[in-house]
């Protein structure tokens, strides 16, 4: 797919809007259309964090391995949101695996390509940054809450 | 219900009422004195009063003291209300026993003693009428309900508040106000030792019929006058109550919470002896076979740790959480539960704090500092 | 008042400590109740707790009771044949006729789910009065949700979103993994939906927020507080959440009643 259909692409997720076209047209050229199959496994832990993707359709569950119990899955990911923060900041490492649940289409991003672009233009880098943040404020505070084990704890009636 | 003039008894008059009361099959409950206090008794005659007595009351203070005159209600209030009388503090609900189809509830009769009440001052008698809308609208307490609508109320005009009182603060005295049988107020002078009398209910013009009386004259009344205006003046505390909803609702996180929390022990006195308060507590205890069981309600406390729950913990865990449900509960909320403010100034709470905690004074402290840093002057 | 009694006439094991009970009274008619009302549940010899209804059926009352403390745990003891005590309906209702034209979202976390139950049976029994229906599920993880049977009943239905996260879970689990806001974000929203949110209380302040956040009004979202009870009828004092008797002012709130109520410690 060419940068302009990636850009096409781009202008629909909400993650991107309000970020100005140029911009877009920017980041557009570390992107690339993905297609993973049912089952497949994006990425696995402590592989080299080297994409930022963006799911356009389908299933992704973060899981952690466990000799006795299995896979543990700590969240899923559906459509329009983030999957991977780690590219962002060294040792860049996967901390989990990703997991497709079903057949999952995506944007995805070359992580050395768009590192070089947000330094390249540190106002687009800001944006993107602020972006991401609130990802994973978002993703930190429901990991808090569910820490709190509130279902297990009586307190309903 | 009929207005009857007022009349006059002689002093010796009483032990007819009391006879005449006891006659008609109640059990006349009164002042009489007890381990150094003035508390609500049965009581058979005048010489079960304390005639002759007075109390001194200050936060954490209370003491008796001999009159100069044989005055029989020259005093306030002491630790018992009639609270006690219309919501025991031990009641059983119910019994059952156990059966082949699981359980069977024996309800039981609902006998209750017939009550007299004598001395009933003008804010125990506002608390009487602050506890009937707890219990009994809209659902009406079995208990309850029967011995108020058997009780007869003598009510008696204050001629000496204590140090504690503030029962024009709160509108409920000393004047007592409709809702009695018969009004008494004392007047001894140097025309002798007598009791205005007005009539509140048929059944109490039906019992001054058995009473040797004659009409109050234009002395007699303005003597009954002057005993309440002198009481009025002799408050002991005064709370301002026009804005203490709004007060006490905009100010749960007042830094004074943390003051008294600092001073209050969570004894529980303040909501023993208050008229007002009504918190129970329900327990089902059986006996040693384990078939029959009674359920029993008791007195409670706000106080108390596990009082509020949720999930098996405890929701006010802190001396300050539950000193501030109390008193917001007693000022502000009970308002918009039931109409009207949970306090009848009665100084009770204030007397038999072992720490001698003041409501009033906590009120005060609220208003006049600001809960911002910039207005935490000295207020004096 | 005292308890009438109630025939226990079958047994469901939801979850390890949670069990559904169906109810048949030993005389006379089962009582009705609205959906969001509760009753006083007694065991004989031990005592009684308050239990929402979580489901009515053939002239029976059904209760989800989790093992909490002395008296739940009798109750979750009970087997079919053993008589139970009832007091009750209790309380407000969640005012699901009231509700009739808006599009509905039921938001359960937990055993919270087991007081909208009745609140999801009335919407089916009377589907075409409703908008769109949305019903979100969270639970600690896939095999402690509760009502498994209903809850397939309801997601095969065309007529109703049915979406369900846990906290956690392992491989067998292809759903959501997250908190229950999560889901808040993937449902359709307007100014006249009304939701229907039980669990404990901080995922329900949260859950509240988020929907508030979408365009839900305050007044359109209501909340089942708890406290403990010991009379039911306001006058054992206990249950007092601010100026309100959780046992005959709620159990249901509207949030714009309550939320500064939620925000104050100790209240």
């Amino acid at each position: 797919m060419t940068t302009a259909g990636i850009y096409d692409l781009l202008r629909e997720l909400p993650f991107f809007s309000n970020l100005g076209e140029s911009a877009l047209r920017f980041i557009a050229g570390c992107g690339q259309n993905v297609h993973f199959a049912a089952d497949e496994y994006i990425f696995r832990e402590n592989q080299p964090a080297d994409a930022f993707h963006i799911v356009r359709a389908g299933h992704v569950a973060l899981e952690i391995a466990s000799p006795d119990r299995g896979s543990l899955m700590v969240q899923t990911v559906g459509e329009g949101e983030v999957l991977g923060v780690s590219w962002l900041f060294p040792p860049y490492r996967w901390q989990f695996d990703a997991h497709a649940l079903e057949p999952t289409r995506a944007i995805s991003f070359d992580a050395t390509c768009l590192r070089a672009k947000c330094d390249e233009d540190p106002a687009l880098g800001y944006e993107l940054m602020q972006r991401l943040a609130e990802t994973m404020s978002r993703r930190l505070r429901s990991a808090r809450i569910r820490m709190l084990d509130l279902y297990s704890h009586a307190g309903t009636s | 219900m009929p207005v009857e003039q007022s009349t006059v008894i002689d002093r010796s008059e009483l032990d007819v009422l009391i006879a005449t009361l006891r006659d008609r099959g109640y059990t006349v409950v009164g002042p009489t004195i007890r381990e150094e206090a003035i508390v609500y008794d049965e009581v058979t005659g005048v010489t079960d009063l304390p005639e002759g007595w007075t109390d001194e009351q200050d936060g954490g203070t209370y003491k008796l003291r001999r009159r100069d005159d044989r005055a029989l209600f020259g005093y306030a209030v002491g630790p018992h209300s009639w609270k006690q009388f219309l919501f025991p503090p031990h009641t059983l609900l119910m019994r059952a026993r156990r059966t082949e189809e699981g359980f069977e509830v024996d309800p039981g009769e609902n006998d209750q003693p017939t009550y007299a009440f004598l001395g009933v001052r003008g804010c125990d008698l506002a608390a009487i009428q602050v506890q009937d809308r707890v219990f009994m609208e809209p659902h009406a307490d079995p208990t309850y309900s029967v011995r108020r609508t058997s009780a007869f109320i003598v009510a008696l005009n204050c001629s000496t508040p204590s140090g504690t009182c503030f029962c024009v603060s709160m509108g409920t005295g000393p004047k007592a106000g409709p809702g009695y049988d018969l009004a008494l107020t004392e007047l001894l002078d140097e025309d002798g030792h007598r009791f205005l009398v007005e009539v509140g209910s048929d059944r109490g013009a039906e019992v001054m019929d058995a009473l040797t009386h004659h009409a109050a004259g234009p002395a007699e009344e303005a003597a009954a006058q002057a005993v309440v205006e002198r009481a009025a003046a002799a408050m002991g505390r005064e709370m301002r109550t026009d804005d203490i909803k709004e007060l006490l609702y905009a100010n749960y996180e007042h830094p004074r919470w943390d003051d008294v929390a600092a001073r209050c022990l969570t004894c529980a006195n303040c909501t023993l002896v208050c008229p007002t308060c009504f918190c129970s507590s329900v327990e089902d205890t059986s006996d040693l076979t384990g078939d029959t069981t009674e359920r029993w309600r008791s007195w409670d406390s706000c106080f108390t740790l596990d009082f509020s729950e949720l999930g098996g913990s405890n929701v006010r865990t802190t001396n300050r959480g539950r000193y501030r449900q109390w008193m917001t509960h007693k000022l502000a909320t009970w308002i918009d539960q039931f109409g009207t403010s949970g306090c009848v100034g009665c100084g009770r709470c204030i007397t038999w704090c072992p720490v001698g905690i003041d409501i009033t004074e906590e009120v005060r402290a609220i208003r006049d500092q600001g809960s911002d840093a910039a207005s935490q002057e000295d207020p004096s | 008042m005292v308890p009438s009694r109630y025939r226990v006439t079958s047994r469901h094991r939801e979850t390890p400590d949670t069990i559904t009970l169906a109810l048949e009274p030993v005389e006379g008619e089962a009582l009705s109740f609205e959906p969001g009302q509760f009753d006083m549940l007694y065991v004989f010899g031990v005592g009684e707790v308050p239990i929402s209804f979580s489901g009515a059926r053939d002239g029976q009352i059904e209760h989800t009771v989790r093992s909490v403390g002395a008296v739940s745990r009798a109750i979750s003891a009970a087997r079919p044949g053993d008589v139970l005590g009832v007091r009750g309906p209790f309380g407000t209702g969640w005012g699901v006729e009231g509700a009739e034209g808006a599009d509905i979202v039921v938001a359960g976390g937990g055993i919270g789910l087991a007081p909208l139950r009745p609140v999801i049976q009335r919407i089916i029994e009377r589907r075409d009065r409703y908008g769109r229906v949305s019903i979100l599920v969270g639970a600690r993880s896939p095999e402690l949700l509760l009502f498994r049977e209903d809850l397939a009943g309801w997601r095969s239905r065309f007529d109703m979103d049915v979406s369900i996260t846990v906290d956690t879970a392992g491989v067998d689990w292809r759903g959501n993994v997250g908190l229950i806001t999560e889901l808040v974000a993937e449902t359709g929203l307007g100014p006249t939906t009304v939701a229907f949110i039980c669990g404990p209380e901080i995922m329900m302040r949260f859950v509240a927020s988020a929907l508030l956040d979408r365009g839900v009004e305050p007044g359109h979202v209501r909340l089942s507080m708890e406290r403990n009870m010991k009379c039911a009828i306001g006058h054992c004092g206990h249950c007092q959440f601010g100026a309100t008797f959780v046992c005959k002012d709620g159990p249901v709130y509207s949030y714009d009643r309550i939320a500064p109520l939620l925000a104050i410690r100790e209240v």
